[in-house]
């Protein structure tokens, strides 16, 4: 391509600059589609490997792993069926293991789940690579009827500290029976974390059993009704069951042999899972719609260029006149198909540019209500060699497509001769 | 008239014929001297367009012999010719003889932008290329403040000169004019011809001239008539 025929390329595209420009857009919101629909796969796939770090293997009953991953670390769906209390214990006391935390699931406070442990919890559940839960305000749980809510259960409901709240029995927005007559504390808020955790109630074991006095039929008894929150604290609270715990080794050697052994227990059913495998198992559930979504994309940058070809190919005819001119002064065939095709790169390259300008600009906007409403990292996600390579496929594939109207053109000059018959 | 030695153009049992259609020129001799000014006319649709096509290689001849400026066209490669083209032949059309999308002054040095040879020859004679369009806009009549105008500002009669300067910026050795004069009045359209001679004369270039009037015959120096030396017969 030399500079005689880029200068007259970009100088012919500006006195179309209507079509050129509407083009550009056309490709630019293309480009911007794909990119965009990319980088929330890449922070949705980062946050989903951003919900659970540190933990070895997660420990509950015998299930599928991904339905165990989803209840226990995404707190979505319902629990099958629980561990007793002996097995934890079994498992927890071994010396390989650094730390446990035992979960209990089951109950929700307006739509948000409940969720029973121990100071373990605070101690030990990590995320995001490393990172441990702070407090944004108040402290973690001590008493029985204490409860630390994730950041955007308290950010949602406007709750604050030394507010009371009640549980409702079940999992629903409303449940059919509420715990209405234990109301809990808010005594802990915690920071953000883009996890599950935001939207998670976070109670002690005691609290979950007081809550159940009365319910071990699953409907409310007499006693349940009867007995008051005070009562009910001064009882012993045994733990019996819980729903799962995560489990933290000494050493990661270990985790293969254990988790046989989890596996094949003979006390009672158990599945342990080793978060990462799962989480990949999970996401390429997930990813099946990922690809549809990638393949759409790929469609739509496919039609963006189509309307480079159009806009060119309509206008050939109107500027046979300008390539019989060009040849006329000296202009080669090849100067005529440099020409198109160079104006067809040129319209995909700022195309594309611009639409990785309107996609990044729109996510610097964006990212903090995505990282705090959706827990979607989008940070970390800036222009890199993906823009880059987007940028050259897009104008390549652009450029190869231009040399349609390219070859078009070389062949009606070749035709036309000097002569234009309009 | 005896052949002289080293013609301009120079044709022998020359044919052509559109991919689609009959043959359109079947010329058993056709010369021009160098220097010479001629008027070559002949009816709509006789095959003067298609002609000029050949002698500045646009076109392909089916057969004979075609040598224009002492170079024989039939053995060039298509690239050559349109180097050879860039370098020595300036071309005037009818209509719509410049791109929209230039000024003027672009348009003019258009041209030089595909011969290196002849942006030489016009900074040569004007200083840089732009002077040297500038200078021939001058000679031809038009005015200085349209210069910087995008050439789609101008009228017919303007971009006529405009034209005629392109064909002659870095001395081309031919200039070859299909119809130029054919959308301009009688005024302007003798005007015109007699600065196109004119500066054809000064930067000694011999031209063709093209028309379907015969009353332009008497600006040139020797007049010839189309069908009488094209065995083809006349379409349309
Ligand atoms: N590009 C072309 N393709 C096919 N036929 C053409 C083309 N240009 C001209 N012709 C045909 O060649 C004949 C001569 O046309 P042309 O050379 O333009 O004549 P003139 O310039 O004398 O009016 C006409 O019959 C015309 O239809
Ligand atoms: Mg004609």
């Amino acid at each position: 391509m030399n500079a005689p025929v880029l200068s007259l390329a970009l100088k012919s595209a500006f006195n179309r600059r209507l079509t050129a420009i509407l083009t550009i857009i056309a490709v630019a919101l293309s480009v911007s589609l794909f990119v965009g629909v990319e980088k929330m796969r890449e922070g949705a796939r980062a946050g989903f490997e951003r919900t659970i770090s540190g933990t070895d293997l997660i420990v509950g009953a015998r299930t599928g792993p991904v339905n165990l991953l989803l209840y226990t670390v995404f707190r979505i769906g319902d629990p099958t069926s629980s561990i007793s209390w002996d097995s934890y214990q079994e498992f927890a006391d071994r010396p390989e293991i650094a730390w446990t935390i035992p979960i209990s699931l089951g109950d929700a406070h307006k739509g948000y789940r409940v969720l029973g442990s121990d100071q373990n919890y605070f101690e030990h559940y990590q995320y995001g690579g490393g990172s441990r839960l702070e407090m944004a305000a108040g402290d973690p749980y001590s008493g029985v009827y204490d409860a630390v809510l994730g950041a955007a259960v308290a950010r949602e409901l406007g709750y604050e500290l030394g507010e009371e709240i009640t549980l409702s029995h079940g999992i629903g927005e409303v449940g059919f029976h509420d715990h209405d007559n234990r109301p809990f504390k808010v005594t802990g808020i915690l920071e953000p974390t883009g996890t599950p955790v935001d939207r998670t109630v976070h109670i002690t074991l005691q609290g979950m059993e007081a809550i159940h006095v009365g319910w071990e039929s699953g409907a409310p008894s007499a006693l349940a009704r009867a007995a008051s929150a005070e009562d009910v604290a001064s009882m012993p609270l045994r733990t019996d069951e819980i729903t799962a715990f995560f489990v933290g080794l000494e050493s990661k050697g270990a985790m293969l042999s254990l988790r046989r052994e989890i596996n094949t227990y003979e006390g009672e059913p158990l599945l342990a899972v080793v978060p990462g495998l799962a989480l990949n198992q999970l996401w390429s559930v997930i990813g099946t719609v990922e690809r549809v979504l990638g393949a759409i994309s790929v469609f739509v940058v496919f039609v963006g260029l189509l309307t480079i070809l159009t806009s060119i190919l309509t206008t050939l005819n109107e500027r046979r006149r300008e390539m019989a001119i060009l040849r006329s002064v000296g202009a080669r065939p090849w100067h005529i198909f440099a020409l198109l095709v160079s104006e067809a790169a040129g319209l995909a390259f700022i195309g594309a540019a611009l639409g990785v300008v309107l996609v990044h600009g729109a996510m610097a906007v964006l990212a903090p209500l995505a990282e705090s409403r959706l827990g979607l990292a989008l940070t970390g996600l800036g222009p890199g060699l993906f823009e880059i390579y987007v940028i050259l496929a897009v104008t390549a594939a652009s450029a190869l497509l231009g040399v349609i109207p390219a070859w078009r053109a070389f062949r009606n000059s070749l035709a036309d001769g000097l002569s234009i018959r309009l | 008239m005896a052949a002289p030695a080293d013609p301009a153009i120079s044709a022998r049992a020359l044919r052509f014929a559109w991919p689609d259609g009959a043959p359109v020129i079947d010329m058993p001799e056709l010369t021009v001297a160098r220097g010479e000014r001629v008027f070559l006319q002949g009816p709509s649709g006789s095959g003067k367009s298609t002609l000029l096509g050949l002698i500045c290689g646009v076109l392909t001849p089916d057969s004979g012999e075609l040598e224009v400026l002492g170079a024989d066209l039939t053995q060039m490669s298509a690239a050559r010719r349109d180097g050879f083209r860039a370098e020595k032949l300036g071309v005037i059309f009818q209509l719509f003889n410049l791109l929209p999308y230039l000024s003027v002054i672009e348009n003019v040095a258009l041209p030089c932008r595909f011969s290196a040879k002849r942006a030489a020859r016009a900074a040569e004679t004007g200083g840089s290329v732009t002077d040297e369009a500038r200078r021939l806009l001058q000679r031809l009549g038009l005015e200085n403040e349209l210069i910087d105008r995008p050439a789609s500002d101008l009228s017919v009669g303007q971009q006529q000169r405009v034209a005629a300067a392109r064909a002659l910026i870095g001395a081309p050795e031919l200039i070859i004019a299909d119809e130029p004069t054919s959308a301009l009045d009688a005024a302007a359209r003798d005007g015109f011809i007699d600065l196109l001679a004119e500066q054809a004369a000064a930067s000694g270039a011999t031209l063709l001239f093209v028309s379907h009037d015969a009353r332009l015959a008497d600006h040139f120096d020797r007049s010839l008539i189309l069908p009488d030396l094209n065995r083809a017969g006349v379409a349309a």
